[in-house]
């Protein structure tokens, strides 16, 4: 019997289960992208088979980072920037689980870049993704590291001089083998997108163009938007590196001039994903460490099994 | 004829083998019947640059590096290619027998390599005045030529050994089964020939006047040789640690290091990752999900561990963290050790933090109390800190192997099966209580892994409700505060019940006057305090390594019974004095300091001194780099 009967519980899940039943209601603005990032999350895990308890949702902080507060999973609301490190981890502790990453542009491409770099390119089995509302929300209106150039806040009053930050490109170069742009003005979109980010086996990031009317209000509502794999216009294919980093420049390249581009950019199912790699070489346990610990027959090697050398 | 106590130092380059020959060494010595304790210097460089291991070895206990040494192996450094220039390397100055001089014993045995050591250095010391001086006996060989002749310059090394094992009349057996374990074809033999001709040609080219032999002794059980950073990741591992994330810092990397090459066969997982904080990170997602989880760093890298330990805290997740201190502050001096990172360890993190942590002062303990703190983290679901430095992470002593006979224990703590969350407090919408505070008995309310049927909750650094939800209401605010905090008075109550004691006495407990001193100092203090004691003179020790929760009682206690107490520690600011007055609020009169932080440990001497100095009350220093700090009132 498992210890964890939660993970793979095959049964009829409603989309409901993953509301919390009593408090708290959700505190985004009204108008607020986030508010397309729950609904969609909320569509998509039952659609994909996931019971509530055994997803693990992890975000850092920010308005983005309640997120977790208003989905009904096991959730860890960390810290500014680190919503990576603690959702790897618990990954690897547990691989059955289903774990889900999610910030802000400012949590994940600004105080938290590093991680993101990194768990890119590790090929963690997870999603990430990223309410990209081109701003500090919570904080209260300061430029961040997506913000266009020239964008004035209160603490880039003369206009920001910093050119933003490329997150496709970065998570392509990074080594993401998953990477798509959805946005909460296209909810079907949004909910497909999330189901293959789940189902994919790798580190899946989505850019999610998250709306915020409060800060943001000369920021294009990423309307009318564009879906590059039902638009004639863009024809590439998505496992092809090249194809993507240059339908990725053309993205994020218009942005700035005001065109949305939204899809599927890159999808590499062949790369193992980073525990596959681990196994591989030797380093990962065949059974989860979190089993182990409610495992009666476990073997525990111990040290004084290793102190032949010292004698 | 034996002697009381060998102190061999090997000095030469870094990187030249020094460490490993020092290491086997010990071990032969040690299955000779001794006790041993080995002393680390080296300079932050990877080649060259005057490094030395000191063994002492003697026949009964051996608990610090001793007061100078007797016996010296000058080797020569191998990557000063022209040891007829002067070879400099930044601020180091390459001279393993001038160097090494001063600390020299009277008696004392000089083995040098004529082949790599500079004439001129030799004459410009006037070697030979004062070898008549001290008494000195010395024994300039062409160790390299040796060496080259049977196999290559580097076995030099070797040769040395066999040189010291003649002159002290020991047996080459031990040795050779070592090195026998440690290599084998071709290299085995050259050493091994190496190793007989060096032995030989002392015996007969040489006549010996000194009177230092190896000293003789027993053990009634098998012996380990073990390094603090040896016992930590033992502790770990037998406390059921699974998993260690990290990042490489001197010198925290070598309990890092241990692990992860253990972990693979034990079925754990260790990951280097980006940064500190990455890692302390990593240590508390895999501790939620389940795994017992342990991060740690040096000072420099445990400055970026305190978010994911505030974070810890506030979620009560348990972690087990290990600050290995070295000189600070910033950068320092890396391989330098220092106990100057108590308050950094104890106040880290902001609001009214609080976790436990507990000060190793030797090897033993070093096991025991990693294994305490994953056991006290998991129980009460809080990080834990083991702090210690670089010296007690390097220094390999003796230790009886029955010690580590004893049951693994990968126990869970307060974390409830499916079975037991079925009949667990839940709020109207199905969500486990995992924060509560009605019914948390010893302040602990037991947790839920995720993926568990029946678990769901919310971890999150913000205040928050039972369930987890964010919460700013004040009455909940006061009732999960009290709890956190209250912790530490029942983890105290509990160490002070459940657990015998961490704390470490010395000496004659009559006395009127004490030493007290914290960490890896103990081993020096408790010499010092016999010394004094054998010269009549009545005084006693405390070695104190529960740091927080702060052992309050015991410490009183010895206060109390004593006119004046010096407190002795590795740290200009006077740290862990501080930490006894701000926690006992009065003894500010009855305390002295006598301070150490010129990058190396203390010698039981420099204690004796500091006691002498302290005593006569005079306006005056101690001779060594160590200063007194006179009592103040409360
Ligand atoms: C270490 C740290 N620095 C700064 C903050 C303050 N802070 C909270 S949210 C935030 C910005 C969030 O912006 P973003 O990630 O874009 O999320 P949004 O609120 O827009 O969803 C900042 C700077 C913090 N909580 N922690
Ligand atoms: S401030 Fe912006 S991002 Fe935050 S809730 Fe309001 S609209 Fe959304």
């Amino acid at each position: 019997m498992s210890a964890f009967n939660a993970i793979g519980e095959e049964r009829e899940i409603d989309r409901d289960e993953f509301t919390p039943g009593v408090e708290p209601q959700p505190t985004w603005c009204p108008g607020c992208g986030d508010f397309g990032v729950l609904k969609a999350l909320k569509q998509a895990l039952p659609e994909v088979g996931k019971n509530p308890e055994e997803v693990l949702t992890v975000t850092g902080i920010g308005c983005s980072g309640k997120l977790n507060s208003y989905l009904d999973t096991y959730g860890f609301h960390t810290i500014h920037g680190r919503s990576l490190p603690v959702a790897r981890a618990a990954k690897l502790a547990n691989p059955e689980l289903e774990v889900i990453a999610a910030g802000g542009d400012g949590d994940g491409y600004g105080i938290g870049g590093n991680h993101f770099i990194h768990t890119a390119r590790e090929n963690h089995d997870m999603t990430y993704i990223v309410f990209n509302n081109e701003i500090f929300g919570l904080t209260k209106g300061q430029t961040s590291p997506t913000s266009p150039k020239g964008h004035k806040s209160k603490t880039q009053p003369s206009g920001s001089a910093k050119t933003p930050l490329r997150p496709l490109s970065l998570s392509l170069n990074a080594g993401a083998s998953y990477i798509a742009r959805t946005a909460a003005v296209n909810p079907n979109q949004a909910k497909e997108i999330i189901k293959e980010a789940i189902e994919h086996d790798g580190f899946a990031h989505i850019d999610f163009l998250t709306q915020c009317p409060t800060w943001n209000k000369d920021a294009r509502q990423y309307v009318p938007y564009i879906d590059v794999q039902e638009s004639d216009d863009y024809d590439f294919d998505v496992t092809d590196r090249r194809e993507a980093a240059e339908m990725m420049h053309e993205t994020e390249d218009v942005l700035n001039e005001g065109t949305v581009l939204t899809g599927r950019y890159y999808v590499d199912e062949d790369r193992p994903s980073y525990s596959e790699e681990k196994h591989a070489v030797g380093e990962m346990p065949d059974q989860p460490l979190a089993e182990r610990y409610f495992d009666d027959d476990a073997e525990w090697e111990r040290s004084y099994d290793l102190l032949d050398r010292h004698t | 004829m034996t002697s009381d106590e060998l102190i061999w130092r090997i000095a030469g380059g870094s990187g030249d083998g020094i460490d490993s020959t020092s290491q086997n060494f010990a071990k032969a010595l040690m299955r000779s019947g001794l006790d041993v304790f080995t002393h680390r210097h080296y300079p932050s460089r990877i080649r060259g640059g005057h490094t030395y291991v000191e063994i002492r070895a003697a026949d009964h206990e051996v608990q610090s590096r001793g007061d100078g040494y007797n016996f010296l192996l000058a080797l020569g450094d191998s990557f000063a290619r022209n040891p007829k220039e002067e070879a400099y390397y930044g601020n180091e100055e390459l001279k393993p027998l001038s160097e090494n001089l001063d600390d020299l014993r009277e008696g004392g045995i000089i083995v040098y390599d004529e082949g790599l050591i500079d004439d001129e250095e030799v004459a410009d010391i006037d070697l030979e005045a004062r070898a008549e001086e001290n008494d000195w006996h010395v024994f300039p060989m062409d160790l390299r030529a040796l060496a080259r002749e049977h196999g290559r310059e580097v076995m030099r090394n070797t040769a040395g050994v066999g040189v010291t094992a003649a002159l002290l009349e020991m047996d080459l057996g031990h040795i050779e089964d070592l090195m026998e374990d440690a290599m084998g074809g071709d290299i085995l033999e050259a050493n091994l020939e190496i190793l007989h001709e060096a032995y030989d040609t002392i015996n007969e080219e040489y006549d010996f006047e000194h009177e230092l032999r190896a000293p003789e002794g027993s053990h009634d059980t098998e012996q380990a040789l073990l390094s603090g950073s040896n016992a930590i990741a033992y502790g770990a591992i037998d406390a059921g640690c699974r998993f260690i994330a990290g990042y490489p810092m001197t010198p925290w990397t070598d309990v890092f290091t241990i692990l992860t090459q253990n972990f693979p066969d034990m079925g754990g997982i260790s990951e280097q990752v980006e940064d500190e904080i990455a890692a302390a990170a990593l240590a508390l997602g895999a501790s939620h999900a389940g795994a017992k989880a342990m991060s740690g760093s040096s000072g420099g890298g445990f400055a970026l561990m305190s978010e994911p330990l505030g974070l810890a805290e506030m979620t009560e997740t348990p972690l087990v963290l290990v600050e290995s201190m070295r000189a600070g502050p910033s950068t320092g001096m890396p391989t330098k050790p220092e106990q100057g990172d108590l308050e950094f360890v104890l106040y880290t993190s902001q609001g009214d933090s609080s976790r436990v942590v507990f000060a190793p002062g030797n090897i033993e303990e070093a096991y025991e109390q990693t294994r305490l703190a994953f056991e006290i983290a998991w129980d009460y679901q809080l990080p834990s800190i083991i702090i210690y430095d670089q010296k007690l992470s390097g220094e390999n002593t003796n230790v009886d192997v029955e010690f580590f006979d004893r049951d693994p224990s990968p126990d869970l703590g307060a974390t409830l099966t499916e079975e037991e969350l079925k009949e667990a407090a839940h709020d109207a919408s199905g969500k486990f209580k995992r924060f509560n505070y009605d019914e948390a008995e010893n302040n602990v309310s037991p947790r839920s892994l995720p993926g568990q049927q029946g678990g769901r909750y919310l971890a999150t650094g913000n205040e928050h409700s039972p369930v987890g939800h964010i919460s700013e209401d004040p009455d909940n605010r006061v009732a999960q505060m009290t709890r956190r905090i209250e912790k530490l008075e029942s983890i105290r109550e509990d160490l002070d019940e459940e657990h015998a004691s961490n704390q470490t006495y010395f000496g004659d407990e009559t006395a009127e006057y004490g030493i007290i001193t914290w960490g890896s100092s103990q081993g020096a203090v408790a010499e010092a305090v016999e010394r004094l004691n054998e010269n009549g003179y009545p005084v006693k020790g405390l070695g104190v390594s529960d740091m927080m929760p702060f052992p309050e009682r015991e410490v009183t206690d010895f206060l109390e019974s004593v006119d004046e107490a010096m407190v002795v520690e590795m740290n200009a600011t006077a740290q862990f004095r501080g930490l006894i007055q701000k926690e006992l609020g009065r003894f500010g009169d009855k305390l002295t300091s006598l301070l150490k932080y010129n990058g190396n440990p203390f010698e039981p001497a420099e204690i004796v001194e500091g006691y002498e100095v302290n005593l006569e009350g005079e306006d005056r220093q101690p001779t060594a780099q160590v200063r007194i700090e006179p009592a103040a009132g409360d």
